[in-house]
């Protein structure tokens, strides 16, 4: 193959969302040459969508919360899973990346006395989301996106990775990709890489994921040999939008339910009540007065069980729609309309109202919203050392929710976008260490590359057979319908199988067209990692024989205590994939004391 | 079932037409729906660009039946059943292929506007600002830089060599987000007077009308920013006061909080 556009970086960032450009940020401030490189536009990642706020325990408007009930709520939402210095460190440190965010520029809400306000959110015993509206996720990538350009770093925009490169000395040495806008070969060398490529959602059919969440973080670090951990938890969001079916799992903010909206079934009954888990029965309330008060004082009431942590209120809404007590459309009603002043709801909830106005012509100041459970986020993922990021590859870092960990078995709404910034930071420093202290210069085998561009180029030439846009909805039929909010054996057994054939179809698709600028490739070479990450999910979903957050198992029903101290690791091992039970790290006496009742 | 047709430019830097696709129409779809079905089927190459489908990224800018406009906010059953739907790229912006044109016009513009550069903080280390005061800022930031309202801006529109002088509405607005900003105190009026075309704008409100955040970007951006300009040529120190006179401790104020619900 001839001579291919190269470049040379300390570090490079691959993904531009939150974490992405955290870490970038913290290289580049260190000096180091170093490259963002993203799918989309800059400004266009995933993080922009995210809603309701970021969580951090500020104190601003209940001084009694701190970062040991902060740490507390994301390890109990977690069901334990989680990584104890993940959390300890994310609780710890999300109020100075806050406050950081206002220091670039960030114009959050603001309590009467002129600080940052704070919102409820579902299993956050305080109000403690930092919050824009309900449109915080674009106020944090335009902060940082900003701070980016002021600091100059290089962003690549349009440009996909297909594989990171080690070097013979096992080191992570760089990655190859190609340009969309040209479908021009590119290769990069670097000292470091962060992996922040964000999700996987994509592969299920009702998702609030855009097409970039396939999964290329996950699939590149584990075909490079890194654990992935937690595969099997991931987070199916309660309230999607389920109809017009154009929208079908558009993604409606928790702040609904945390600004006083409440979930009812076809029988206007606030069936909430009816599915209080015994881990949170001490802290929520058991009736419809209690519930309400609480708004207005947190001390003396308990929090409202529509705001239990998501995988409870998930599988609440999915049993009411199974018993025939759903909304015309397949899911239940959310109904602030007939709690909150018109006035109040367009101050809050703006992007909601707009939302619901232009594209299902629903009037949430005066109706109910019909929603249900889509798939939202990605709990497992990577596995990373909590203080560095780094991965189990030399010289590979990865933040944000490509990185698992953190989140446990269930991630509480609001610990993502600060996730992003604590990570992110973390991931640059760490990457900006190895950079720095690595031996020897990084190299790539251009065998290698051409081997990897040839793959990819590959179903421009070929006639017949699919068309990508066939295997990835069959995909995600499939995950859809056989790897969804409730698994059971046969079904994942089935899954495994019919991944398996969509496998072999995918290496035989063919496109339409050129390189230039063509969607029907750039899907055929992002279905690689949406069927590895796939087979993921559906491997750990059939070994985890219990229920435990976001996965639950019909055949399984209750978490078992031997399997709640274990993370099931997946790898390449000689070319095979393998999962292998692995004990959690041991939590400190001190920060396991901070997990009972009434800390 | 009823159809509709979908008349889409198909083309390349090197010139193009418009292609109908015949389709059956769906109750509730947007025009994104459109094109990606016609992906999924006839036109897998068809290039367009779209992230969210929700409003909130600004990626699927487009002209349709003439207005520029998002796809994905865009309902088939508000434009008119009995003709075609015509869907092209946005003008301004040379053409990548089919819908696809290279925005990096922006970005450099972006580039070119000083950065915030914040007041020292309070000495208990918070910043104090009142929410009355960071409303204006707010109401700018929620630009998703779908970059229509530089599309439809006559100023660049049709005059590519105006580019090199002129920012456009979306970065006007941004200089004002700056302005405005309770914390910045940088002086970026020279820049906008000299370098960044502020008086190129005649107040047409063509970026407003297109703007699907509803941003008022003449009447509270670009508006107010001249006359914050025109002063610093001609009355410094009014300038100079409306910059250092500002509240900085705002007074306790009679709004909601999130504690205290309507």
């Amino acid at each position: 193959m001839p001579e291919i556009e190269s470049h040379d970086f300390d570090v490079v960032v691959i993904g531009a969302g939150g974490a992405g450009l955290r870490a970038a940020i913290e290289a580049k401030g260190r000096g180091l040459r170093t490259a963002l490189v993203c799918k989309s536009l800059l400004g266009k990642a995933h993080t922009v969508m995210a809603e309701g706020g970021a969580a951090a325990a500020l104190g601003n408007v209940y001084p009694e919360d701190n970062w040991q009930v902060h740490f507390r709520d994301t390890m109990r939402g977690g069901k334990l899973l989680n990584n104890w210095r993940m959390a300890e460190l994310h609780a710890k440190e999300a109020p100075d990346r806050i406050n950081e965010l206002e220091s670039w520029g960030a114009l959050f809400d603001r309590t009467p006395d002129g600080r940052i306000l704070q919102r409820d959110f579902g299993g956050h015993r305080y109000a403690r989301l930092a919050h824009v509206g309900d449109r915080t996720g674009l106020e944090m990538i335009r902060t940082l996106q900003q701070r980016a350009v002021a600091m100059d770093i290089d962003v690549f925009m349009e440009c996909k990775i297909l594989r990171l490169l080690t070097d013979g000395s096992g080191q992570m040495s760089g990655a190859v990709g190609y340009w969309r806008a040209t479908g021009e070969p590119v290769s990069f060398t670097a000292r470091a890489i962060v992996l922040a490529t964000g999700g996987i959602g994509r592969s299920w059919k009702y998702t609030t994921n855009s097409w970039e969440s396939t999964g290329d973080g996950d699939a590149m670090a584990f075909w490079a040999g890194a654990d992935l951990i937690d595969m099997e938890a991931v987070q199916f969001h309660p309230t999607g939008m389920v109809w017009p079916m154009s929208v079908r799992g558009l993604l409606v903010t928790e702040g609904v339910r945390g600004d006083g909206g409440v979930l009812r079934n076809s029988e206007g009954k606030r069936f909430m009540f009816d599915y209080i888990p015994e881990m949170f029965a001490a802290e929520t309330a058991d009736t419809e007065a209690e519930a309400d008060r609480w708004y207005d004082d947190h001390a003396n009431n308990r929090r409202p069980p529509e705001l239990l942590p998501r995988d409870e209120v998930a599988r609440s809404i999915n049993a009411e729609v199974k018993a025939g007590r759903g909304s015309p459309h397949g899911g239940v009603f959310l109904d602030i309309a007939t709690r909150r002043s018109a006035e109040y709801i367009h101050r809050r909830l703006p992007s909601m109202y707009h939302q619901f106005k232009e594209l299902a012509g629903v009037d949430i100041t005066t109706e109910a919203m019909e929603v249900g459970p889509t798939c939202h986020y990605m709990m497992g993922g990577v596995r990373v050392e909590a203080d560095t990021a780094a991965t189990t590859v030399a010289g590979l870092f990865a933040a944000g929710e490509v990185a698992a960990g953190l989140h446990g078995a269930n991630r509480l709404g609001g610990n993502s976008l600060s996730d992003l910034i604590v990570f992110g930071r973390r991931a640059g420093m760490g990457a900006s260490d190895y950079a720095e202290g690595r031996s020897g210069d990084p190299s790539v085998d251009p065998a290698e590359i051409d081997t990897v561009l040839a793959e990819a180029f590959a179903p421009l030439g070929r006639e017949g057979a699919d068309s990508p846009y066939d295997v990835q909805h069959d995909l995600q039929e499939t995950m859809q319908s056989l790897v969804g909010i409730i698994r059971t054996e046969s079904e994942l057994v089935e899954a495994i199988d019919k991944i398996g054939e969509l496998r072999e179809r995918a290496g035989r698709v063919s496109v339409k067209g050129g390189r230039a600028y063509n969607p029907g490739w750039n899907l055929a070479t992002d279905l690689p990692s949406m069927l590895t990450v796939s087979l993921a999910v559906a491997k750990g979903a059939l070994d985890r024989r219990e229920s435990r957050g976001g996965h639950t198992r019909d055949d399984y029903p209750k978490p078992d205590p031997a399997l709640g101290k274990i993370n099931l690791v997946q790898r390449l091992v000689d070319g095979e994939h393998t999962i292998t039970p692995e004990e959690l790290p041991t939590m400190p006496a001190e920060l396991a004391v901070l997990l009972e009742e009434g800390h | 079932m009823s159809e509709v047709t979908m008349r889409i430019w198909r083309g390349d830097p090197t010139g193009g037409d418009f292609e109908n696709y015949t389709l059956p129409a769906n109750e509730g779809e947007v025009v994104l729906d459109m094109v990606h079905r016609i992906q999924a089927g006839p036109a897998p190459d068809l290039a367009c660009r779209w992230n969210c489908k929700a409003g909130k990224c600004g990626s699927c800018s487009a002209e349709i039946n003439g207005m520029p406009r998002l796809m994905c906010m865009t309902r088939m059953d508000e434009l008119p059943a009995d003709q075609p739907v015509t869907v092209a790229p946005m003008r301004t912006f040379p053409v990548i292929r089919d819908l696809v044109t290279d925005v990096s016009f922006n970005f450099e513009v972006a580039k070119r506007i000083p950065s915030f550069a914040p007041r020292p903080r309070e000495a208990d280390g918070t910043y104090r600002m009142a929410q009355m005061d960071v409303d204006r800022g707010q109401e700018f930031r929620k630009c998703i830089e779908c970059f229509l309202c530089q599309d439809v801006c006559h100023v660049i529109r049709d005059h590519e060599e105006n580019k090199a002088h002129y920012a456009g509405p979306r970065f006007l607005m941004r200089a004002m987000e700056l302005e405005s900003h309770p914390l910045d105190t940088r002086d970026r009026r020279e820049l906008l007077r000299k370098e960044l075309g502020l008086a190129m704008c005649n107040i047409t409100k063509c970026c407003t009308e297109v703007c699907p955040e509803h941003i008022k970007i003449t009447d509270n951006g670009i508006i107010p920013l001249k006359e914050r300009v025109v002063d610093a040529a001609y009355d410094p120190i009014a300038w100079l006061g409306r910059k250092i006179l500002r509240r900085s401790r705002p007074p306790v104020l009679e709004t909601e909080t999130a504690a205290s619900p309507a």
